[in-house]
């Protein structure tokens, strides 16, 4: 089966919902593990990657976790493919860039994904939408204990899961929420608030994982540690911040209502204004945008229009989506126009913001 | 106070991370901060930075001035110094010196409190019940009660060839 066939239509996906999921978009546990008589991917030779894959797949293939899945080598996979993967956040930008010897598998509903030889021999990660992080641990623990039975982990006592870089040692654990934080961002909030979760021992990164920029507002919260603490208390910490940002989120939002409406509507109906009517906009400024034309969403100023909507264009309008959607290669200019006319024909059955706005809908979701 | 990077500059940017009770520190400068990216709060994480300001120095120093290297997959420890990855599971201990005090600054702990695979809980389980018995044994011994010590000296036995049988196992 293609990867085309095997994957959710966007719609479907940006219709996946969960507890939280006005702000916390998706939740992800992730376990690195190696076997211990291999070099780790990056060090090994291209026989022994081989050799391991081999070695893995069967493993894998025999999970009743993974019946159905969709498995592939990484040099089997379009360059298209690959970056659809990475857009939908099921695999790392690097392990886009990995080819013989790397692979991945993924299961029917696409909830768990395992990419094999990315930094680790094994990394796979539990995904769910909305803030659902114990949950998706308990799954990820259960998959890792089936595993352990037909594979031999490099473990060591004192050191725990052994990984190739030191600072996944121990547990092997990242655990992360993706966070829609428009409302700290617009109130300027969000630096501060970066700052007291980095001391927390928390990381924020970008929309895509390390090193890369918070398009749309959408920040990534994770643990940095992995050592010395147990998987459960990892969890139980970052889903306490996780809430407390969800709060702080709500109350700049709340407060923006009341303090400068205007300015937010502003904000808003501009945002609305350009997508509803630009004719050439980049991926960023689209992103940027519809992060605004979401959080309106939220604020009741488009009656009747779903999340769904702005979570759909989020996905679409991204250049590998939206070359698959066009069924051909376009370069930028040409994904430029295309993918305005896709967001000008969207929003044509959206009406404009109200203004002034209706009383604020209860900040509580209704889970 | 010099920047901690470069130890040329003075430094301007000071970074405290509070994880549990521990507190971990970086001065940095300018020039030094920029680089590191630091001045971009969302794509920093201070782990990585002290990875790549500790190790070189810290293995160095843990050498001793002789060029390690793993003998498992050849590894060497100017190759830990350019990737901050290792080569393989047993560079561990090749490395471990010039590693500790790295984990120590990077974690919460060094040592692993989490999931442990169940084939070596039963195996660390199966260690506790042979010394609670061995102890057991001893007492009935002194209190010349030897049925029960005969039974004691049977279930260590058992549980010592369970040990013998678990360090074995079939996997590929």
């Amino acid at each position: 089966m293609t990867l085309e066939a095997f994957l959710a239509p966007p719609a479907e996906a940006a219709r996946r919902s969960g507890p939280h999921d006005r702000i916390v978009m998706s939740s992800r546990v992730r376990l690195a593990r190696n076997l211990r008589k291999f070099p780790f991917p990056g060090w090994a030779k291209k026989a022994e990657r081989m050799a391991l894959y081999e070695l893995v797949s069967p493993a894998l293939a025999s999970l009743p976790e993974l019946q159905g899945a969709f498995a592939e080598a990484m040099d089997h996979l379009s360059p298209l493919d690959k970056q659809i993967l990475v857009e939908r956040h099921l695999i790392s930008r690097e392990h886009a860039a990995k080819g013989a010897g790397s692979g991945l598998v993924l299961d029917r509903n696409e909830t768990l994904c395992v990419m094999i030889n990315e930094e680790d021999h094994l990394r796979m990660q539990a995904l769910r939408p909305g803030l659902q992080l114990r949950q998706a641990w308990t799954a990820l623990d259960a998959v890792d204990s089936a595993l352990e039975k037909v594979l031999d982990y490099a473990f060591d006592a004192q050191l725990g899961y052994l990984t190739a870089c030191p600072t996944n040692l121990g547990t092997g654990i990242r655990a992360s929420a993706m966070l829609h934080l428009p409302g700290l961002v617009l109130s300027e909030q969000i630096n501060p608030v970066i700052q007291s979760v980095n001391k927390l021992g928390l990381a924020v990164r970008g929309l895509y994982g390390e090193g890369t920029e918070a398009l749309g507002n959408v920040f990534q919260v994770s643990n940095q540690m992995t050592l010395g603490e147990t998987e459960a208390a990892i969890i139980e910490r970052l889903e306490k911040v996780v809430l407390q940002l969800l709060e702080h989120e709500e109350n700049a939002r709340a407060s923006l209502l009341e303090r400068r409406p205007r300015m937010v509507l502003n904000q808003i109906g501009r945002a609305y204004g350009v997508l509803a009517n630009a004719h050439i906009i980049a991926s960023k400024e689209a992103m940027n945008l519809l992060s605004l034309l979401r959080l309106g969403v939220d604020l009741g100023l488009f009656p009747g229009v779903d999340r769904s909507l702005t979570d759909e264009l989020f996905l679409i309008t991204q250049p590998a989506h939206l070359q698959r959607l066009q069924a051909e290669e376009l370069d930028a200019d040409q994904r430029d126009e295309v993918r305005a006319e896709l967001i000008r024909a969207r929003l044509k059955s959206v009406r404009r913001p109200e203004s002034p706005p209706r009383p604020p809908p209860e900040a509580a979701e209704a889970d | 106070m010099k920047c901690c990077v470069c130890k040329n500059r003075e430094a301007t940017v000071h970074l405290t991370q509070i994880a549990g009770d521990k507190v971990h520190k970086v001065d940095l400068c300018e020039e030094c901060a920029k680089n590191k990216g630091v001045n971009d709060p969302t794509g920093f994480s201070l782990a990585d930075l002290l990875l790549g300001l500790g190790a070189a120095q810290q293995v160095d120093e843990a050498a001793g001035g002789v060029e390690m290297r793993c003998r498992r997959c050849g590894f060497t420890q100017a190759d830990l110094k350019k990737a901050g990855r290792l080569g393989c599971p047993d560079c561990y201990r090749t490395f471990a010196d010039a590693l500790e005090g790295l984990l120590k600054s990077m974690h919460k702990g060094t040592r692993h409190v989490g999931k442990v695979p169940a084939a070596l809980r039963q195996v660390e389980d199966t260690r506790e019940l042979i010394k609670q018995l061995q102890k057991q044994l001893a007492k009935a011994i002194e209190e010349e009660q030897f049925e029960q010590a005969a039974v004691l000296r049977d279930a260590i036995k058992q549980a010592t060839a369970q040990l013998a049988n678990a360090a074995t196992p079939n996997k590929p």
